[in-house]
């Protein structure tokens, strides 16, 4: 009887142990998320005091004179994201409905892992791509194209150099296009057949059951799904930091250069020996983890009102 | 309701059809393109040399990278050491102890939005944390910052994969009389061995491209590396800082050195995707 008594409790014993070291892994997340918030905040008191919110929308960026303003930064990040989302959005709904609705098995899984296989490719090489390869093709079609047609807008208006901010949006929509299509075409599965069979009875054409039947159906976890490639391409930095050009200038033409948050942490950082303009760098980093995350609560908001309705993860 | 007539309704069915097709055709159009001029630019600069050289001053020729390649090797083995056992843990805790708890949901929500955090950001804290106050950029740091980028990704992936173990496996193991920790680890981790498999090789190839956490944390060197206490040479800071060099030979090793990332990285994880194929999939 006593011997048992010993095994039961050693059992426990090592249990207790197992789980205490399991949960101690898990509380670390907490530490990381909460260690940023703190260190980011704590690193940049220097440039929140001396700026305060006017920091936000200075355009100036002047290390010489110790006046730095992240107004360029916020809106070059803005403005690519937006341009990102413009084409990627779209494109990853139309690449989803081919995957799930038109392909043959075979050869929608084959499209699938060459999808995925853009999200494997580092940044880095996107970036190199970017400035070497798809810049100057940039500059010798697609610009004197847009110029030539849609001259009259300004924000098509500017010197063909290639590399900018369109050049860095368009380049942000590949890379967000294969998150977007995998939860928009793992969606677009969980829809019941029910639905759309019971649209196709009704004698709709695919197209008419998709943008009626399973978007609408799924269009929560799709707005989730736009929130997550947000996130992604708002903090984008290597691709970016190559074809952006880094200018710390608000242009109205999208064909010159600019900068992004990331971009600008990545190529001043190295130079930042001063503590005030290291601080502005820290801001600016704050600044971009603050939208993130937003944007990740956002997105993560959106896909657990699918999951509630279907009882389901995604 | 408006009646619209059949063929204007089939005639925008097929271009939407069309166009769906077309817009795929783009997505493998980009890959194929990437991955050709990366290869056709990079495969001249691979030599010897490349392999078993330091790196040469701009205009001398014959420079090699093979102080980045082992420190990007020793980076990410450093990361995998940190981050594969305390992802794997709290999984585990998400998908056995804290199974349809209020706490877990909140980690797994924040677990969800840590994985969406920059890169950057983690380099910056990082920086903040392990380079600012020691003074020197270092190895350590990088291996550091790379683990928490890791973390969240091998623990939600480990979390599915786990749920997918059928209960009826460990309630039998609890019936031999094995304690909890034991069934985990010799029962639930062999069913779920090839999913957790993928899921580990592929948040590797994620960490080994990663350039930016790694600008702030690690930072680059021209020399053999002797110490992880000092900023370490990598492969990917290197393509980063000779890309944007106007040296043409520099160049020419920067696309070298992406062959070599991206052949590992898209190895990884076509092989992660072929070979351990999940069975519960």
């Amino acid at each position: 009887m006593k011997k048992n008594k010993t095994e039961c409790s050693s059992l426990s014993f090592s249990d207790t142990i197992f789980k205490s070291i399991s949960i101690i892994s898990v509380c670390l997340t907490f530490i990381i998320v909460t260690g940023i918030f703190v260190q980011l905040v704590w690193n940049s008191r220097e440039s929140i005091e001396k700026f305060g919110f006017s920091f936000l929308f200075t355009q100036q960026w002047n290390p010489v004179t110790s006046v730095f303003g992240a107004a360029s930064s916020i809106y070059g990040t803005l403005a690519t994201t937006v341009i990102a989302m413009a084409i990627a959005v779209p494109l990853s709904i139309l690449v989803a409905l081919f995957l799930s609705e038109l392909a043959h098995p075979l050869i929608s899984k084959f499209v699938g892992i060459c999808i995925e296989l853009l999200a494997a490719i580092p940044s880095i090489i996107y970036g190199m791509w970017g400035l070497f390869v798809f810049a100057p093709v940039m500059s010798k079609t697609l610009q004197p194209f847009l110029q030539k047609n849609f001259g009259f807008l300004k924000i098509f208006n500017g010197h063909k150099i290639g590399i900018g901010v369109l050049t860095a949006g368009i380049i942000l929509a590949v890379m967000v296009l294969p998150f977007i299509t995998s939860v928009v075409c793992d969606v677009f599965k969980m829809v019941p057949n029910v639905l759309k069979e019971s649209a196709y009875g009704m004698g709709s054409t695919t197209w008419e059951v998709t943008h009626k039947v399973t978007i609408r159906y799924g269009l929560s976890s799709i707005v989730g799904a736009c929130f997550l490639g947000l996130g992604r391409a708002l903090g984008e930095t290597m691709a970016v930091t190559f074809v952006i050009g880094n200018r710390h200038k608000i242009s109205a033409s999208l064909f010159d250069a600019g900068n992004t948050i990331a971009s600008t942490l990545a190529n001043e950082f190295a130079e930042a020996s001063e503590p005030l303009y290291l601080s502005s760098l820290i801001e600016l980093g704050l600044v971009l983890f603050v939208l993130t995350f937003i944007m990740q609560v956002l997105a993560q908001f959106w896909l657990a009102k699918m999951k509630k309705s279907f009882g389901g993860g995604l | 309701m408006r009646l619209r007539p059949m063929y204007a309704r089939q005639i925008v069915d097929m271009s939407v059809k069309l166009i769906s097709v077309l817009s795929s055709l783009i997505g493998i159009c980009v890959l194929v393109l990437i991955i050709y001029e990366v290869i056709a630019r990079g495969i001249a600069a691979c030599s010897l040399s490349f392999f078993t050289e330091l790196p040469a001053p701009p205009g001398m020729g014959e420079g090699g990278v093979a102080n980045a390649i082992i420190g990007t090797l020793i980076i990410t083995v450093l990361a995998s050491l940190i981050g594969v056992p305390v992802g794997l843990l709290a999984g585990i805790f998400l998908a056995e102890f804290g199974k349809d708890t209020k706490f877990s949901e909140v980690t797994i929500f924040i677990l969800n939005v840590i994985i969406g955090i920059p890169s950057i950001i983690i380099g910056l804290f990082v920086y903040t944390v392990l380079v600012k106050p020691f003074g020197s950029f270092s190895g350590y740091a990088g291996a550091v910052a790379l683990a928490i980028i890791m973390l969240p990704v091998i623990a939600r992936t480990a979390q599915d994969m786990l749920l997918l173990v059928p209960n009826s496996l460990r309630e039998s193991a609890f019936a031999l009389g094995m304690p909890y920790w034991r069934v985990i680890l010799s029962v639930v981790f062999r069913y779920a061995r090839s999913g957790l498999t993928t899921a580990i090789l592929l948040a590797i190839a994620r960490v080994s491209g990663e350039t930016a956490p790694l600008l702030f944390t690690a930072l680059n060197s021209q020399y053999w590396i002797e110490s992880l206490t000092q900023p370490t040479a990598n492969l990917t800071v290197t393509i980063y800082n000779y890309a944007i060099s106007p040296y043409t030979d520099w160049q020419q090793i920067a696309w070298g050195a992406s062959l070599l990332i991206m052949i590992g990285v898209l190895t990884v994880n076509i092989f992660a995707r072929l070979v351990f194929k999940p069975k519960f999939r």
